[in-house]
């Protein structure tokens, strides 16, 4: 049978000791950098309030000494994924870690996070030690070169998948035929490189916003297809490298370049162990080519990328504009899409009095998240039961509240955003606001 | 090796192209040379408005301390009289300066240290009582700055009762003390635009959100919306308390001034946005025309004329309060929510569309545009 030969067939193992070599690598990277412009406290501890996933209200942020232990666990398993150093506990601890921080607060949500967490996960049921690693190095496992097909096409079928869904969320009217958000995000943009004057220039809006599309589209494609790798990784490096230098996406780009260069081909990645090996020698000398994968992993694996290639999709079931809506928006690959600002004014009402007054959100909330609350409903709920707990604390009570609240997509005229009329405290779950957002209005 | 010569020949085109296109030798200059020239803006905030607006108040503070030394000196009815006009304009123009929180006054708080209000009188009395104060605390900006100068000229209406309370030694000494303090803050922002940071601000001249364009933008809309909308009107009208509180206008003890600030306000800040200079002369590069150089390629509606106009409503709507806010607000407090509901309706313009079409970061972290 076919899939019987497929699971069963072997490739080499050098392309998935390099990813997890480089993954490790870039982590630890990450976790310097976010630790370096001292977001751990900006982020976790100068607000007073968080925001929490509908299901994950019990991660919450840990006090000071155990979240920067938290951070330096997460950086410290980043370095012994990058060595292969007892890897599966290593890689495990990574995931756990960085997805706990990642859930702390959700106005910090960003798609190359989750991407993160994903690979992450898929990588605990992938053997990226059995070669050229510590562990190897060090007795633990044994050495093989060999590793399953699946267990690197794993890898290649998210990257895929992360690709090709960026580019079909892509195909909308704002983006193609109003070349909106690109018309707003790049006047002012690389001014320093001399490109600037062309920033502003319309056409370059529609260039870019086409550009990016059939980009996202076809390079995991041209990246599968071996003619034409090499040139694909030359547009993956130029993209994502413009990308770097126009918008602030920290990692992301890195992060892509990294996760492409998957699909060379062993003798690639052999080369490139080779150079490292001098600085960092981890071959040793008896290599067998058995491969003694679990079977029941690759369900694991199956399933994630099968979960991956539905859950975007979620959205059809929702009856409002995505991106306006935004109740099935993230966790779907929908990566620099679209510009939304908003405002959000809550008046706190006293039922039996009458009298009401409004919040002064800078009291709450720091600017980001004021920024992510006015412009989704999930938050604006959330921020309504803080204030409710807040205000009850006070000594008030029997209250409703309400938000007066605006927002703008992509350019358009500013409108009401959530139904004024509704006290947000008669709202059971935050995914019943969603029936009570003003529909779109196109100018 | 030949893969390499094309990819480096590929760069070195990517990389000198923009070089040898540059607006100066383009054959295509007219179609090229529309882009929004960030720096100028820079350069005219810096040199028209912000600089000449501070050197401005530093000289109203000078102003404001040399009177004060007189009038310890005179103890006389002129002399007071002199000390409260010069109070005045310290205010007046310190509506000038207020929004730009950047730079060395974003880090010695000037605004918290110059301006805050209500004021705690208890701890006026008990610094004047006991004479043991270090108005360098940040516990003691509420009885310092030009609101506790209202409190100590103001709080009582008869001259002679006034001018009785300063024979006391040490309540012209705490007077001294806030005016000196007040004065040094001012000539210190004034001093680092002049020695070095105009040319720090101006080159900073990116879009990232520490970039000058994006953080004066940011702090002209903090001001406008906490400061101007909150502090001068929302905040004593009641709009963020269960009651009205009238004693938490600016300017309370001099009772007669309280609506001027706030339409000086709201001049600053229309003056700001359409690009006047300080002295009123010229009009340079502004966010006015920078709204209108995106927004009129993207076809999207004017915005600006939408702002101004929403601008004079909420300024028709502040003329034509009583100038004494508190008596405003307890005689009809609805004709002052209005005017809150039009400084508002402003706020959401400026928050909602001009941010975004400017595409102003508002904080310095990762975002991936979601």
């Amino acid at each position: 049978m076919i899939a019987e030969r497929y699971w069963n067939k072997t490739v080499e193992a050098a392309p998935l000791a390099v990813f997890r070599f480089l993954f490790g690598l870039l982590m630890l990277l990450s976790i310097i950098r976010f630790a370096s412009y001292g977001w751990i406290d900006k982020l976790y501890f100068d607000p007073i309030f968080h925001f929490h996933y509908y299901g994950f209200e019990w991660v919450t942020v840990p006090p000071t000494w155990l979240c920067y232990g938290l951070f330096a666990l997460c950086g410290i398993s980043a370095i012994a994924v990058a060595l292969g150093w007892h890897y599966h506990q290593s890689i495990v601890i990574f995931f756990l870690s960085f997805s706990y921080i990642e859930l702390m607060d959700k106005s910090t949500y960003l798609n190359h996070y989750y991407f993160i967490s994903v690979v992450s996960f898929l990588l605990i049921f992938l053997p990226a030690n059995r070669y050229w690693s510590y562990d190897v190095k060090q007795g633990r496992i044994l050495a093989s070169n060999r590793v399953r097909a699946w267990q690197v096409d794993a890898i290649k079928v998210l990257v895929t998948i992360v690709y090709f869904y960026a580019g079909l969320a892509k195909i909308n009217e704002d983006w193609l035929c109003r070349a909106m958000p690109m018309s707003i995000w790049m006047p002012g943009k690389l001014s320093i490189t001399g490109l600037g004057d062309l920033m502003h220039q319309r056409w370059v809006h529609y260039f870019f916003s086409w550009c990016g599309m059939l980009y996202d589209i076809t390079i995991a494609w041209l990246l599968w297809y071996r003619p034409t790798r090499k040139f694909a990784f030359f547009l993956v490096i130029i993209f994502h490298l413009l990308t770097a230098l126009m918008f602030p996406i920290g990692m992301f780009p890195y992060i892509m370049i990294l996760a492409a260069s998957i699909f060379f081909s062993a003798s690639h990645h052999e080369r490139f162990l080779g150079f490292v090996n001098k600085w960092l020698p981890m071959h040793v000398n008896t290599v067998t080519d058995a491969v003694l994968a679990p079977i029941w992993t690759k369900w694991i694996v199956l399933i994630v990328l099968l979960l991956q290639l539905v859950f975007p999709w979620r959205y059809l079931w929702s009856h409002g504009d995505l991106h306006w809506e935004e109740s099935a928006y993230r966790f779907g690959w929908r990566v620099m899409l679209h510009e939304k600002t908003g405002d959000a004014q809550f008046r706190i009402l006293n039922k039996s009095t009458g009298q009401f007054f409004y919040v002064q959100n800078n009291d709450f909330l720091t600017p980001l998240q004021r920024k992510e609350m006015s412009t989704q409903a999930d938050f604006i709920w959330e921020y309504a039961r803080m204030l409710e707990r807040h205000f009850v604390g006070q000594g008030h009570s029997d209250l409703a509240i309400y938000v007066d609240s605006h927002a703008s997509l992509n350019g358009r005229a500013v409108q009401t955003f959530v139904d004024g009329t509704i006290d947000l405290l008669s709202i059971e779950k935050p995914c019943e606001l969603y029936r009570y957002i003003q529909p779109l209005e196109d100018d | 090796m030949k893969r390499l010569g094309q990819i480096l020949f590929f760069l070195g085109v990517l990389v000198i192209c923009p070089l040898a296109c540059g607006p100066d030798t383009d054959p295509f200059d007219d179609l090229m040379s529309d882009g929004f020239d960030r720096k100028e803006m820079l350069v005219h905030w810096a040199d028209n408005v912000i600089i000449p607006a501070f050197a401005s108040y530093a000289h109203a503070t000078d102003a404001l301390k040399t009177s004060a030394v007189n009038f310890g000196l005179a103890l006389d009815e002129d002399s007071l009289l002199k000390l409260k006009e010069h109070w005045l304009d310290a205010v007046k123009k310190w509506q000038g300066v207020s929004m730009f929180d950047i730079g060395m006054a974003e880090q010695i708080s000037l605004r918290d240290f110059s301006n805050i209000y209500p004021v705690d009188v208890e701890m006026i009395e008990n610094h004047i009582s006991t004479g043991q104060y270090n108005l360098e605390l940040p516990s003691t900006r509420v009885a310092q700055g030009l609101q506790a100068l209202d409190y100590l000229l103001y709080a009582n209406q008869d001259i002679e009762r006034v001018l009785a309370d300063f024979d006391d030694q040490r309540r012209r000494q705490y007077l001294q003390a806030v005016v000196e303090r007040l004065d040094s803050l001012a000539q210190q922002v004034l001093d680092h635009w002049q020695s070095g940071y105009r040319e720090a601000f101006i080159s900073t001249d990116g879009s990232s959100a520490t970039s000058s364009v994006d953080k004066l933008t940011n702090d002209f809309l903090f001001y406008f919306e906490k400061f101007l909308r909150a502090g001068k009107v929302g905040i004593p009208a009641g709009v963020f308390s269960n009651t009205v509180l009238p004693d938490r206008v600016e300017g309370y003890y001099s009772q007669r001034y309280s609506r001027s600030f706030t339409e000086l306000g709201l001049n600053a800040t229309v003056d700001f946005f359409i690009g006047k200079s300080y002295d009123g002369d010229v009009n340079g590069p502004s966010l006015e025309d920078y709204i209108n150089h995106v927004t009129a390629q993207n076809g999207t509606r004017d915005l600006t004329l939408v702002i101004l106009e929403q601008w004079d409503k909420a300024r028709q709507a502040i003329e034509s309060l009583d100038p004494n806010l508190t008596r405003q607000i307890e005689n009809n407090n609805v004709q002052m929510l209005k005017a809150y509901d039009e400084l508002q309706k402003a706020v959401v313009l400026l928050k909602v569309e001009m941010l975004q079409a400017l595409n102003i970061q508002v904080d310095f972290v990762d975002a991936d545009g979601d």
